[in-house]
């Protein structure tokens, strides 16, 4: 689960990671209170959407002004943001977060991540901060540095040691840093997070490192341990269509093709995309209809597919295990009939009585095509948009 | 021969009185499974269908000689289950359970680690099957086929799609394993690998992979040095989209690593037989071994 950028920052007020003082804005006019209460004479004003990369989109602005900040909030709210993450359609911006100016030194990154190779989790620092990490990867990897965190007690102070002085720090900052990172091995470990990163983190003209923007993922497994968390999901930001598949156990990705896919089993619903491509379609999306492929399931499923009106023709992918293709086909039967269905729809089964399953659908009189292989039936999607 | 599990294999369910491990324990044994005692705290004392109910593994295992766990129980129990399963020194725990936290299994890892006794499987994951012995998992027994190929996957239903091509193409399987769609999970394609290797039956190892992590990449690393079995792989997820979860936690293309391009690129370098398409897995098996 993705949060917003100042729900990030609160969080990482409770663990005492030093962050700019702000507060969220709705209106312009609130925006402009806000930014009085704060005080000072120079604010960033900050879209809140959850993607990277807003301060090149336009979503982060220097305000010098009471004035400024009203303006720029105005011209920030309800516009879309388009950013590298956010795709060509681009994200409503709803809030604005309204932050104290600081007078910058540098900037740095500074990350903690699940290392799936070593099973551990991991940092990553560079002194290169404030740009794509991934482009300081590609340009210059000598200025990344990470270590692995032994055990879930944290890292060991020679580890933290090495990594500052490879961040050039002394003296006060190098104690800083060392404490920050300690502080946000705490916020991944007790927040069952996927990924802290802090990007970038600063210096100040004052001496004092501090997160300037902050991104906090969470393993949506942990959830159910984190009622305070769960809270913070904006659904807003989501696709409606994932959200509605959510409310239903069904996993649903929407994608840009128009054959519209429905696979039990998330491995063979990723292949079933896959066998579309090669055909020489274009998937219209991901959706896990579950194991056992219900007959409730498969309507609610068709239903959402069926929201995308880029999608000319649907296939269904069902390997029968432990459920029989036979009862798969009656339950996708029953669906077909209550939605009344007007794009072609291919059904593959395979697996436990599929030869049935397919008579079944075959002798139904509705206009169903069947396959028995994945090819076949990705073929037939295919040539049904001709 | 096989791997891992065969027909003298003593099986426990944990979680044997749920409804999903009531129901399946009963396939395992209709399949031939020897499943001789369930776990379920506080239910000790208890049968199912004959099959007495512990409340420890340690019970279960000293009373009736059970060395393979197979676990059912909820995802918020699964991780202690699983503890309590190495910590009891099974030979092998096959965690079928979806939605354990990342960090539940990091523990658990560094417990299997420090005592270096216990195989895992998954979790989420179907499970282990040797043909024609011992079903120890979900996966629809009658598809498999007794045979030579071994079969390690990172999918549910995709590895049954690739056994019921080898099966329908006439060539059975040795073991098959689905080893789970986790980021963190018990027992990796090396692993298993290493375990087909020894064994003399298994003439070449179908391996299915799919887009997120490293584990294709480091497989195939470890083939290029050190197999001599011909290995068939195919990597789901050529068509998915970076930052977008694919159902699988694991399953996640980010910072533009774990492409399927990638995987298929070292899977081919390292001379993996690769199919493009997964209608095809079964007919590169058998230009493999040709």
């Amino acid at each position: 689960m993705k949060i917003h950028e100042y729900q990030a920052k609160a969080i990482l007020k409770e663990f005492h990671v030093p962050v700019p003082e702000g507060k969220l804005a709705t209106t312009p006019e609130a925006a402009v209170s806000v930014a009085k209460e704060l005080g000072g004479n120079l604010w960033v004003v900050k879209a809140q959407i959850h993607a990277g990369g807003r301060g090149k989109g336009g979503g982060v602005k220097l305000a010098r002004s009471l004035e400024e900040v009203e303006a720029l909030s105005n011209a920030m709210l309800g516009m879309t943001l388009v950013t590298h993450q956010t795709g060509p359609e681009g994200k409503k911006v709803e809030k604005v977060y309204i932050e104290k100016g600081q007078s910058l030194d540098k900037e740095y990154y500074v990350a903690l991540i699940l290392d799936r190779a070593k099973e551990k989790i991991a940092v990553i620092v560079s002194p290169e901060g404030g740009v794509e990490i991934e482009k300081v990867a590609k340009d210059s990897p000598d200025k990344i540095f990470t270590e692995v965190a032994p055990d879930l007690e944290g890292f060991r102070p020679d580890q933290l040691r090495k990594l500052s002085q490879k961040m050039g720090f002394t003296g006060k900052l190098d104690t800083q840093f060392q404490d920050i990172v300690s502080k946000l091995f705490k916020t991944f470990l007790e927040k069952d997070a996927s990924i802290v990163e802090i990007n970038p983190l600063v210096s100040t003209k004052e001496g004092n490192l501090l997160a300037l923007d902050a991104k906090i993922n969470f393993d949506d497994n942990a959830l159910y341990r984190h009622e305070d968390v769960a809270k913070l999901r904006d659904f807003s930001e989501e696709d409606p269509k994932e959200v509605e598949a959510s409310k239903h156990n069904l996993n649903y990705i929407s994608l840009n093709g128009n054959i519209g896919c429905m696979v039990n089993g998330a491995g063979l619903a990723m292949a079933t995309m896959d066998i579309i491509k090669l055909e020489g379609g274009a998937p219209a999306n991901f959706l896990d209809v579950g194991g056992g492929a219900k007959q409730e399931q498969v309507q609610e499923a068709l239903k959402i597919i069926l929201l995308d009106k880029s999608v000319k023709a649907i296939l269904i992918n069902i390997f029968g295990g432990i459920v029989r293709c036979d009862v798969i086909a009656r339950g996708v039967l029953e669906a077909v009939k209550q939605i009344h269905l007007k794009v072609p729809l291919i059904v593959r089964l395979q697996g436990t009585n599929a030869s049935e399953g397919l008579k079944i659908l075959d002798e139904s009189g509705l206009s169903i095509t069947t396959a028995h292989t994945m090819k076949e039936a990705a073929q037939k999607a295919v040539g049904a948009l001709q | 021969m096989s791997i891992l599990v065969n027909r003298d294999s003593k099986v426990m369910v944990q979680g044997l009185t749920g409804k999903e491990g009531t129901f399946h324990a009963r396939q395992c044994m209709a399949y031939g499974t020897k499943i001789v005692a369930g776990v379920t705290p506080n239910k000790g004392g208890q049968d199912i269908d004959g099959i007495p109910v512990f409340n420890t593994v340690s019970e279960a295992k000293e009373n009736t000689g059970a060395t393979v766990s197979v676990i059912f129980v909820p995802a918020r129990f699964a991780a202690a289950a699983v503890t309590e399963a190495i910590d009891a020194a099974l030979d092998l725990v096959v965690c079928i359970t979806e939605g354990i936290p990342a960090l539940d299994m990091l523990k658990i890892k560094q417990r299997l680690n420090q005592r270096h006794k216990t195989i895992l499987i998954g979790p989420n994951c179907p499970g282990i099957i040797t043909p024609g012995e011992c079903k120890v998992g979900i996966m629809p027994a009658h598809i498999h086929k007794k045979g030579k190929v071994g079969v390690i996957s990172r999918s549910g239903t995709l590895t049954y799609e690739a056994v019921d091509q080898l099966t329908q193409l006439g060539l059975g399987q040795t073991t098959c394993i689905g080893i789970g769609g986790d980021p963190i999970i018990g027992s990796s394609f090396i692993d298993l690998l290493k375990h087909f290797k020894e064994d003399d039956e298994t003439k070449a190892v179908v391996m299915i992979g799919e887009i997120g992590g490293s584990a294709e990449e480091e497989a195939a690393a470890y083939i290029q040095k050190n197999y001599s079995k011909p290995v068939i792989g195919f990597i789901a997820g050529q068509t998915a989209p970076e930052g977008k979860r694919m159902g699988h936690a694991g399953a996640l293309i980010s910072g533009g690593k774990g492409t399927a391009k990638d995987k298929i690129q070292a899977l081919k370098k390292a001379g993996v037989w690769v199919s493009e398409s997964p209608a095809e897995i079964g007919e590169t098996v058998v230009k493999a071994l040709a």
